[in-house]
């Protein structure tokens, strides 16, 4: 191998990967979601082969750790897991020694113990996976952690609208909904500000957190006018349960306000893709007509989740410790 | 041509020389498996890629007959993957056509300790059950390490363990040439 090394130097990109853990997309840098980009194209094309496995991390052993529910989320990394020939536990809160008290610095060092290399952790509170990743030597990456971030969430959705309009630069993205309690939200905004693309929230005053335009983003509150001249609508689901603090009058009222319908549609671009990380309270935030329609890029981003989350565990785990 | 500092580079094959190596190439391979039927070329992510297009189209003007090309990239396959210091860059893997029963010829640049085709040849049977593989290199280099043989040999140019060879194709490099030059080996 060593000769190829050598004769390919010279067109070799400079990207280098030195993380053992995706914490958020707000640490990355551009040229870092950029190569998690590249590098997960070349695992979509190994989910599409017949034999959906290679042996990158063939004896390397990855934990999926959730503390709050996931069936979506932890199946694509369990794939992903097993597509590269990783081995892969489950632990989750129910029924595990968290709910007899154990922290979490506790629970992780038990399975660090176990010679785990890479813990994929989802927790109810923001900040988490930092704090884990600073607690123990194996790798963490973050599967949502409180409000905070959602990376691998926001780095499919990216990786999607890259696949549909070719580039993110100038590209136009609305988020639309709670913007408040989203961590995909979170995510979608530093990734997308950093690769060039024109990034708008739209939802009601009380989920729109104040002072968000430092981020870079324009703040819409009326969907009407939101909708227009978009190339790609987020709409992100309606946590109910995080619906505590009456934070809109009614479901009904959210859905004739903030609800993307066919009718809705029609103001938009005839090429926007209509996008929604699931699951889909269908009929609130988005009617079936559009879930199911020509717009719809949503079981798109399912496969590609799958795809991107290989990649990370792929560029991460191979980091030595 | 840059010449890096006092480190010297040894032309082995020039541009010409190449372009008559390949077709040799490409009619030993027509020869040997007597017409294009059922044949393909595999080439091995990046330069094998190129080599393979030149022996597609130097078998289609012989032949007057399309031979479907793949590209391999090998990466996920090596066995230092877990060892090396940093991760290769990922090239593009694309077999557009079945492999079961075909007779496939596995196309590189430079054939050293063999590490590089056996990840080829465990790729390859994740796609499928090809008839026979065969292996075409425009250099032979020496030093194998594992018991791995080319069936279509370019030029056998014997080298030092530290020396490195170059192989330079006007795609992707601009210029057509395949140097050696004495290097700190890595």
């Amino acid at each position: 191998m060593s000769e190829r090394a050598a004769v390919e130097s010279p067109d070799k990109k400079t990207a280098q990967w030195t993380r053992k853990d995706l914490l958020s997309l707000e640490e990355l840098t551009r040229e870092e979601i950029e190569h998690i980009l590249v590098t997960a194209e070349s695992f979509k094309e190994v989910s599409a082969r017949e034999v959906k496995k290679v042996p990158a991390l063939r004896g390397k052993t990855i934990a999926n750790l959730f503390f709050e529910p996931s069936t979506r989320t932890r199946t694509s990394f369990e794939l992903a897991a097993k597509r590269l020939s990783a081995d892969l536990v489950n632990f989750s809160s129910s029924g595990s020694s968290t709910s007899k008290g154990e922290t979490l610095r506790d629970t992780a060092k038990n399975i660090e113990a176990m010679n785990v290399d890479t813990i994929v952790m989802r927790h109810s509170s923001s900040g988490s996976a930092e704090y884990l990743a600073r607690s123990i030597r194996a790798g963490v990456v973050n599967a949502g952690d409180g409000i905070h971030e959602h990376p691998t969430q926001g780095l499919l959705d990216i990786f999607t609208i890259r696949e549909r309009k070719g580039t993110l630069a100038g590209v136009r993205v609305c988020l639309v909904g709670d913007i408040l309690h989203s961590r995909v939200a979170r995510s979608n905004i530093w990734g997308l500000k950093k690769l060039g693309a024109h990034v708008t929230v739209c939802g009601p005053p009380t989920l729109i957190p104040p002072h968000i335009e430092k981020l870079g983003v324009e703040v819409c509150y009326d969907l009407n006018k939101a909708v227009e001249s978009q190339d790609v609508l987020n709409i992100l689901r309606i946590q109910l349960e995080r619906q505590k603090g009456a934070f809109f009058p009614s479901i009904r009222e959210y859905a004739a306000e903030y609800g993307i319908t066919r009718d809705q549609l029609r103001r938009a671009k005839p090429d926007v893709i209509v996008m929604h990380p699931g699951p889909i309270n269908r009929g609130v935030e988005l009617s079936s007509d559009v879930a199911d329609g020509p717009n719809s890029v949503i079981l798109d981003q399912v496969t590609n989740g799958v795809a991107v989350r290989m990649a990370v565990l792929y560029l991460t785990t191979l980091v030595e410790r | 041509m840059p010449v890096n500092g006092a480190r010297a580079e040894k032309q082995v094959l020039d541009g010409p020389s190449i372009e008559r190596t390949l077709t040799r190439i490409a009619h030993e391979i027509l020869e040997k498996n007597k017409g294009v039927e059922g044949l393909a070329l595999i080439g091995i992510q990046t330069r094998g890629v190129t080599l393979a297009r030149r022996l597609g189209e130097l078998i289609r003007s012989i032949s007057s007959m399309q031979v479907p090309l793949g590209l391999l990239d090998i990466n996920l396959y090596r066995d230092d993957l877990t060892r090396v210091a940093e991760h290769p860059q990922l090239h593009r893997t694309e077999i557009p056509y079945d492999i079961d029963g075909m007779t496939l010829v596995l196309v590189d640049d430079v054939l050293y300790t063999g590490r590089t085709v056996r990840s080829a040849l465990n790729a390859l049977m994740d796609f499928g059950r090809p008839r026979r593989i065969q292996l075409a290199v425009l250099i032979d280099r020496g030093h194998r390490e594992l018991p791995i043989r080319a069936d279509y040999v370019g030029k056998n140019i014997p080298t030092s363990d530290e020396e490195i060879v170059h192989v330079r194709l006007t795609d992707p490099d601009g210029r057509e040439e395949v140097v050696v030059s004495a290097g700190s080996h890595r």
